[in-house]
């Protein structure tokens, strides 16, 4: 997704019709390759929607398509890869109604926002394999982290840094290497839904910025840059929208080898918890 | 707290006059020096959420009664909001403010936290959500996924959280104790507390008491050895064990004959208190294993059935009182002990309050474990007296043999684990519990309660079944006993059961319920029947009380979800 395509909060329900065209452009779309569907993405799930997208995602699909989405030929959701669907609508469709005289079955019981959710489970999903080649040194891309580049003025690892942006604790499990590189190369490029910065200002003037968890017709909640959790009610608000996003892009700052550097660092982050 | 309109009356107070003379004076005093504290702490939850919830802050929340900072509200675990704007005349106005639904049929039991206007709960059975506490919306949702050895005997449930500094805690049914970042919902560790493999569990909400994250083991049932273990509240590392069974040369073990020790349950599966004075928890234990059939484990079988005395820097034993000697009749005692200073026979006591799951109501000097007074509170066909030590005595005969034979309190108790509360207003300690008896005979291992009194409605979360029972078998109340001589002052009764737990305030409003769904509040000095809402589902958790926006709020969970009300805004 681009960080500055974001569109107005009322797509989305024209868009979920389903009917005779739109299965037949569905077909088209699977002829022109299945990778397109990374073009789309559901657009205003939040981490909650992601979250409860992966517990559906656990309990209805993971039997047949396994934990990582890839036991089923020619279908691996980890790298975006689908055989009959491209656009979030279309996989919500397959979802709801299953794919007739095929194993994939209908799920009747399940509503359209849980589809959709399970649906913004398989976009982050597809974001997160990990997998690259690099020659820079872990050692040193850690100083930079903690250092030079300053990521732990908005990021968190461990119990070091900041919860103003994505947690960089188990970042390792959630992005693959040239993902990295690209958020620290040009952050706007992509990000993800559950980070998107939101930017209220209130009736009294008071202007807060913060990466949005969760919102609704009458409220919003984000955590602020200064890491509070809170909420607001639309009606006290003058202003609420989307903001770009405040990540700084490293081009100009860093060199290729301390981006390689910082990159080899990231991926060996894959959380500390005791068992 | 004083926050907003509030209301000068009170009069006619109907309940003892000498305890109304004594502690409502000493309340009054403390309501006029209060406002000024807690409207500049409200005030400063306004600009300020998330704040670090340091021990001071844990130890001294009556200094901050918009927040609710552990299980009870304080440490005391007396359950008691200084939050007035609800009282006995605005009770009227209270109306929904919002409800959160769980994704999970299991019974919800968890009480609240509410730090700076977020309110965190636990999704039975370990999901720990943190919601907008003014419009319940949620900021997000953490999951433990179970390991499958997870085994319980009662639900996959959870009663709650404690926090300390931003991190939440959490023990799960798969006995890990987890930690859990309160801003962003992110796992900072994960300590192994028991092997779930062995039928340990975790159901209870820890205690954080100075640099601790303190918590006890159940699976009483299944044959565990139970434990209060102690973790280092920034590393998750281990710092102390206390065995509730002594193994073998450690004082108490000769009370268990042959290997039964190994297996002898003494479960702990409900919150501690915690006095600063003498630096000492107090948790209940549960039943000995096997649960019914004694004759394996002969011997008292300490320290099932107990309140143990620990030191929380060191868990080490400074006392204990056992409630019920060699139990045969699953009487747990994992009932939430209420701390509370009183004039006891002319002199100041501090003392602990214990209505038990034997129909016995308690009352101990927490400062020694001294036994000072006990009593049945309900129907006891087996209680004899207590000796001069306070040891409990029974009737000849009234042992549980393969002879089926009627016992009273049945089985499942008088009370169970549904907190009490005390006011220091009003001086009364409230007690949600039952009347009924079961019919107790040994099959195998495992007693067949039977005919009279088992028509009460299923345990669950809905009702789903019509209600037949007569007026007089199995029915549940709210009573409020006078702490000096454990004698009833009023009650409220109920058609069926309850396992909720109650609350009281400074607007001097009792909130209790039951299984019936019913939500109530109750005057707490005569008992009468303020307001009541029906939730459509059993309430088997316990109300909690905060304020947000400068408006008290009141939370209890019922059915699937939790439902806050607040008195409706002034027009």
């Amino acid at each position: 997704m681009s960080g500055g395509s974001l569109r107005p909060a009322s797509r989305g329900r024209t868009d979920r019709r389903r009917g005779p065209g739109r299965r037949a452009f569905a077909s088209a779309a699977a002829a022109l390759g299945a990778l397109a569907a990374a073009a789309s993405t559901a657009q205003h799930s939040t981490a909650f929607d992601v979250e409860s997208g992966e517990r559906a995602y656990a309990s209805a699909c993971a039997n047949c398509h396994g934990p990582d989405g890839d036991l089923i030929a020619g279908i691996d959701f980890g790298r975006g890869l689908y055989r009959r669907a491209s656009s979030d609508d279309e996989i919500v469709g397959i979802i709801l109604n299953g794919i007739p005289n095929t194993p994939m079955p209908p799920n009747p019981g399940m509503s359209e926002a849980q589809a959709l959710a399970i649906v913004a489970y398989l976009r982050a999903m597809a974001r997160s394999s990990a997998s690259a080649e690099l020659d820079g040194d872990a050692a040193r891309g850690r100083a930079l982290v903690e250092g030079k580049g300053e990521c732990l003025t908005c990021h968190r690892i461990g119990r070091r840094g900041s919860r103003a942006g994505p947690s960089l604790t188990r970042i390792g499990t959630a992005r693959r290497a040239e993902e990295l590189k690209r958020s620290l190369l040009d952050p706007a490029a992509e990000v993800l839904p559950e980070n998107r910065s939101y930017r209220v200002v209130t009736r009294e003037g008071e202007a807060i910025t913060g990466r949005l968890m969760n919102h609704d017709t009458f409220t919003v909640q984000i955590i602020t840059s200064d890491e509070k959790l809170r909420s607001f009610r639309k009606a006290n608000l003058a202003e609420h929208a989307f903001a770009e996003t405040a990540m700084p892009s490293y081009r100009d700052t860093l060199t290729a080898q301390e981006i390689a550097d910082i990159v080899s660092y990231l991926v060996t982050l894959r959380g500390e918890e005791r068992q | 707290m004083s926050i907003g309109r509030r209301t000068s009356r009170r009069g006619g107070a109907s309940l003892g006059q000498r305890r109304a003379g004594a502690s409502a004076g000493a309340a009054r005093r403390r309501r006029v020096m209060l406002p000024g504290l807690a409207a500049s702490a409200a005030i400063a939850a306004a600009v300020s959420a998330s704040a670090d919830v340091t021990f001071e802050r844990i130890l001294h929340a009556e200094r901050e009664p918009q927040n609710w900072l552990s299980y009870s509200g304080t440490l005391s675990n007396r359950r008691y909001s200084l939050l007035d704007q609800i009282d006995i005349e605005t009770v009227k106005d209270l109306e929904l403010a919002w409800v959160w639904q769980a994704r999970s049929l299991e019974k919800f039991e968890a009480t609240p936290l509410v730090v700076d206007g977020v309110l965190y709960t636990v999704q039975a059975p370990n999901d720990v959500v943190a919601l907008d506490a003014e419009t319940g919306r949620p900021f997000w949702s953490y999951h433990h996924e179970p390991s499958p050895e997870a085994r319980l005997c009662c639900g996959r449930v959870n009663r709650g959280l404690a926090i300390l500094g931003e991190t939440l805690y959490m023990g799960t049914i798969d006995a890990h104790l987890v930690a859990i970042d309160a801003v962003s919902g992110e796992l900072v560790w994960d300590a192994k507390v028991a092997d779930a493999a062995d039928r340990y569990s975790i159901t209870m909400a820890p205690n954080a008491i100075k640099d601790k994250v303190i918590i006890g083991t159940a699976g009483g049932d299944m044959g565990i050895r139970a434990h209060i273990s102690a973790f280092d509240a920034e590393t998750g590392d281990e710092v102390w064990r206390f065995y509730t069974i002594p193994a073998p040369g450690e004082p108490g073990n000769e009370t268990w004959s042959g290997d039964s020790w190994r297996t002898g349950g003494a479960a702990v599966w409900n919150v501690a208190a915690y006095d600063p004075e003498t630096n000492l928890a107090f948790w209940g234990t549960g039943n000995p294993a096997p649960d019914w059939d004694g004759s394996t484990r002969l011997g008292d079988n300490l320290y099932s059935n107990s309140v143990v005395a620990l030191d929380v820097d060191t868990g080490e034993l400074r006392w204990y009182y056992q409630f019920t000697p060699h139990d045969e009749l699953d009487y747990d005692s994992t009932q939430v002990p209420v701390l509370a200073d009183i004039d006891w026979q002319g002199a100041p006591r501090k003392v602990m309050l214990w209505a038990n799951r034997n129909g016995l109501m308690y009352l101990l000097d927490r400062v020694t474990g001294e036994f000072l007074l006990g009593k049945p509170f309900v129907e006891n066909n087996w209680w004899a007296g207590f000796d001069e030590s306070g040891r409990l005595l029974r009737l000849p005969g009234m042992e549980v043999t393969p002879e089926p034979k009627v016992f009273k309190p049945h089985v499942h108790g008088a009370t169970n684990w549904a907190p009490p509360s005390f006011s220091p207003r009003t001086g009364l300690y409230y007690v949600s519990h039952w009347e009924r008896s079961s019919i107790v005979g040994i099959e195998g291992q495992f007693p067949q309660p039977a005919g009279v009194n088992r028509r009460q409605t299923s345990m669950g979360q809905i009702n789903l079944e019509r209600f037949f029972n007569d007026d007089d078998e199995a029915y549940g109340v709210i009573r409020a006993y006078d702490p000096e001589t454990l004698d009833v002052v009023w009650e409220h009764r109920m058609a069926d059961i309850t396992w909720a737990g109650v609350l009281s305030t400074a607007g001097d409003v009792v909130f209790g319920g039951g299984r019936e769904g019913h939500f109530v509040a109750l005057d707490a000095r005569t008992g009468e029947l303020l307001w009541k809402a029906s939730l459509g589902g059993q309430i088997n958790s316990a109300p909690m009380t905060y304020a947000v926006g400068g408006r008290q709020h009141v939370a209890i969970a019922a059915g699937n979800a939790l439902f806050v009300f607040r008195l409706r805004a002034p027009s």
